[in-house]
């Protein structure tokens, strides 16, 4: 089991959570476990072709799965998963 | 060879002076140094305030905007009495207050890629604090091109980010976001909406990071992003790679000078207010008004469930944006439909979304609910 962090933009399809329980031994089935329980997120998360979206990150502990091997990056238990999403905001536009 | 201080000047920064990481010679160099402060809103307003009454030499402010009350719940630099005011101008009155002893220079435009090198090169940092992607990549690249360090920072409702994106010794802010999202996937503070002490939080942080880089001092925030979560009160750090593939600072950049970043991002550059849904697909509230009288209706509003208590137009159906295309089995598309929202841009997302699924009678409320308010409804709040 894993903590996954979800950010303020994609918790409405979290039911508001702000982590959640994740299970898999790598990314790509921690995420597949992500949108079996919450499958609103899954369009914010992949393209149709079931690909990760490429605005949104993923971290495992401090790392980028990027930066180690994408999707099939393993998960351990007890490590720490983060999305990181492209926010805009910053100065308000009326 | 750096300023001297003024004997006037010793005394306003002396509990700098007395700070040995700082100490007159970073004193003269605060004084000595310009910063180029993207948006004078949210993030801009702390960030101008501290910058100035640390000494910063010269600051440079862009932004096209006026003030309007609905700034003041967070954009601290400007005040009720310069309401309808330029934002530059009204906080460069401020920050002329705060510290008569610096420079501000003002640019009251909008940054593009016609300006953006122009206006950018006379300043030894980037402060980007804008709120919309068409920006964010114009100022990574600009800062970029330029070999300048690009304090940035993004928030939304109660999240932030902060990082200093400096191509010279790290990653670029398309080292972590290559692509901005595709329109309409990540709501916008207007439509969103924010804390307002989240925006002082996050940059008086960024004012720390410019601070520390123009005086050389500590371990700025390269390679390294911070997440903060206000609700959490969560601070998170995570490193940033250099990414290899990066199209404007990796070994193979294949962009080499500023390109069109609106249609880069697919949206025009600011969500006006006004939202269309484009020709033939809007109707204005008094038109809207007019055919109530004699026709029916569907009337589709697509905004979140709380702000149907500010306000709300009687029989609308209400289904969110974001889960309009899971319940479109809930409308009919035979129905002659007005959809609309706050200011009109959601409503003109789920106008697409409706035409690509069948519904080719529906239109757009033009300037949203808050056009209603405005033009035909005036006991309804404007939001
Ligand atoms: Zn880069």
């Amino acid at each position: 089991m894993t903590i996954l962090r979800i950010p303020t933009p994609l918790r409405p399809y979290t039911n508001g959570k702000n982590e959640v329980n994740v299970s898999g031994a790598n990314i790509s089935e921690a995420l597949n476990d992500l949108t079996n329980q919450f499958p609103n997120i899954k369009p914010h998360l992949f393209n149709e072709g079931g690909e990760l979206r490429p605005f949104v990150n993923i971290f495992i502990g401090e790392n980028n799965i990027k930066d180690l091997q994408g999707v099939d990056t393993p998960v351990k238990d007890g490590e720490r998963l983060m999305l990181i999403p492209s926010i805009a905001g910053g100065m308000h536009v009326a | 060879m750096l300023p001297e201080l003024s004997r006037d000047e010793i005394l306003r920064y002396s509990r700098h002076l007395l700070i040995p990481e700082v100490g007159l010679e970073g004193q003269r160099k605060l004084k000595n140094s310009s910063v180029l402060i993207i948006g004078t809103g949210g993030l801009g307003s702390p960030v101008a305030l501290y910058l100035a009454a640390a000494g910063v030499g010269r600051l440079g402010l862009v932004d096209y905007d006026v003030v309007d009350s609905s700034n003041l719940q967070r954009q601290v630099i400007h005040g009720t009495s310069t309401i309808g005011k330029l934002k530059v101008e009204s906080a460069k009155a401020k920050l002329l207050d705060l510290n008569p002893d610096i420079q501000v220079d003002v640019f009251n435009e909008s940054l593009t890629s016609e300006n953006a090198l122009r206006i950018a090169r006379d300043f030894d940092l980037i402060l980007d604090g804008t709120d919309n992607f068409p920006t964010r990549y114009l100022t990574n690249d600009v800062a970029v091109f330029l070999g300048k360090p690009n304090v940035y920072a993004s928030i939304y409702r109660f999240d932030g980010q902060v990082s200093v994106f400096y191509a010279k010794e790290g990653p670029c802010y398309r080292c972590l976001f290559p692509e901005p999202p595709p329109p309409g996937l990540v709501p916008s503070c207007a439509e969103g909406g924010v804390l307002g002490v989240l925006p002082g939080t996050i940059g008086t942080l960024q004012a720390t990071e410019a601070l520390k880089i123009l005086l050389g001092i500590g371990e700025p925030l390269i390679g390294k992003l911070l997440l903060y979560n206000a609700l959490d009160m969560s601070f998170d750090f995570v490193k940033l790679k250099k990414n290899p593939n990066c199209r404007v600072c990796g070994p193979n950049a294949d962009i080499k000078e500023l390109i069109d970043y609106e249609e880069f991002c697919g949206v025009p550059s600011h969500d006006h207010d006004e939202g269309s849904a484009g020709a033939g697909l809007d109707i204005t509230a008094p038109e809207l008004a007019e055919r109530m009288k004699t026709n029916h209706l569907k009337l589709l509003d697509v905004r979140e469930p709380h702000e149907l208590e500010i306000s709300a137009l009687q029989n609308a159906v209400n289904i969110p944006l974001g889960e309009l295309a899971g319940r479109l089995s809930e409308l009919d598309s035979a129905d002659e439909m007005v959809v609309f929202c706050k200011g009109g841009s959601r409503s003109a997302r789920a106008l697409e979304l409706l035409a690509s699924a069948g519904f080719k009678k529906a239109k757009n409320l033009k300037g949203g609910i808050n056009a209603w308010a405005r033009e035909v409804d005036k006991d309804l709040p404007v939001y």
